[in-house]
């Protein structure tokens, strides 16, 4: 019933409100972005348990920290800036060792000249708009990302699915520009590898070529 | 500009981060590329299926207890608040 109250309101009215005192515009902002927030944290982690504790450490701390935000974002860019973070915590946890962690950038197949090349190249047989609705496409992009390295992975959500700039991206991880640049090209190339072969037009597919093609 | 070349640029060319030259080249290999031209547009339809993809649901009684326990924290802080001024 509280909630229905202030769904009019923008998400700036609420942190005011909230700011102020008022717990049914928090809940509000809970409630407009709970899905956001525990999407990407999902995403980044790969599991459910995981992924509750981190949307519900977001929002604590959200909540906690309230009277520190400043505005200068919006409200969704700051707490998703929490839930990364809090995300990205877990999975540095569960990695453990320092070998295999997101920050290593020492691994040799970080270099532009292996980058995997295209193979299975065909045009696909429906647009994205055609194709986003439907829940065979959810459970297909989903089982694709999670074939990736956590490392390319999270490269790829924060700066295509989040919008993050390659430099925040880079801050973000602790990685050199460089390297989210490479890592963010095999992420992609790879996605669009595997959602080639299930959506590709076998009938308009074409050979890779390997030759130097010099136009 | 070979297809080699034009896949260590790809991410420039696709966020739009190419000076003019460089992406005129780009264009051009394009135009008589037909497996580069393709491999650009999946790339684009990639990024566009994963940014407009639907969030997953919160699980019901997860939902529950993520708004029980907010509104719990709510309290403790602002009860304290008020006990001290």
């Amino acid at each position: 019933m509280l909630r229905t109250m202030s769904e009019h309101m923008t998400d700036g009215d609420l942190v005011r409100r909230a700011k102020a005192g008022e717990l049914a515009a928090f809940e509000t902002l809970a409630g407009r972005y709970e899905r956001h927030v525990y999407s990407l944290a999902r995403r980044i982690v790969r599991q459910e348990q995981d992924a509750e504790d981190v949307t519900q450490q977001t929002f604590l701390s959200a909540l906690e920290h309230l009277d520190g935000f400043r505005e200068e974002a919006s409200f969704s860019t700051w707490l998703l800036r929490i839930a990364t973070h809090a995300a990205l915590k877990v999975l540095r946890k569960r990695e453990g060792l320092p070998t295999v962690s997101l920050e290593a950038n020492t691994e040799p197949q970080d270099g532009y000249d292996t980058v995997p090349h295209p193979e299975y190249i065909a045009d696909w047989k429906e647009s994205p708009e055609q194709l986003v609705g439907r829940n065979e496409t959810a459970r297909l992009i989903d089982e694709a990302l999670n074939e990736l390295d956590d490392k390319h992975r999270v490269v790829f959500l924060l700066r295509d699915v989040q919008g993050l700039s390659v430099k925040e991206t880079a801050d973000a991880l602790g990685l050199t520009e460089a390297n989210v640049k490479v890592r963010l090209l095999r992420a992609r190339l790879q996605l669009r590898e595997r959602l080639t072969q299930e959506f590709g037009d076998p009938a308009r597919r074409f050979e890779p070529h390997r030759h130097e093609q010099a136009t | 500009m070979k297809c080699e070349e034009l896949l260590a640029m790809l991410n420039e060319y696709v966020d739009g981060g190419v000076d003019p030259g460089v992406c005129e080249q780009f264009e051009k290999h394009l135009a008589g590329c037909n497996p580069c031209q393709v491999v650009v547009d999946n790339i684009r339809k990639t990024i566009t299926l994963y940014k407009e993809g639907q969030p997953y649901e919160l699980p019901v009684q997860f939902r529950e207890r993520l708004h029980s326990a907010l509104r719990m924290r709510w309290k403790e802080i602002h009860f304290s608040s008020k006990e001290t001024e």
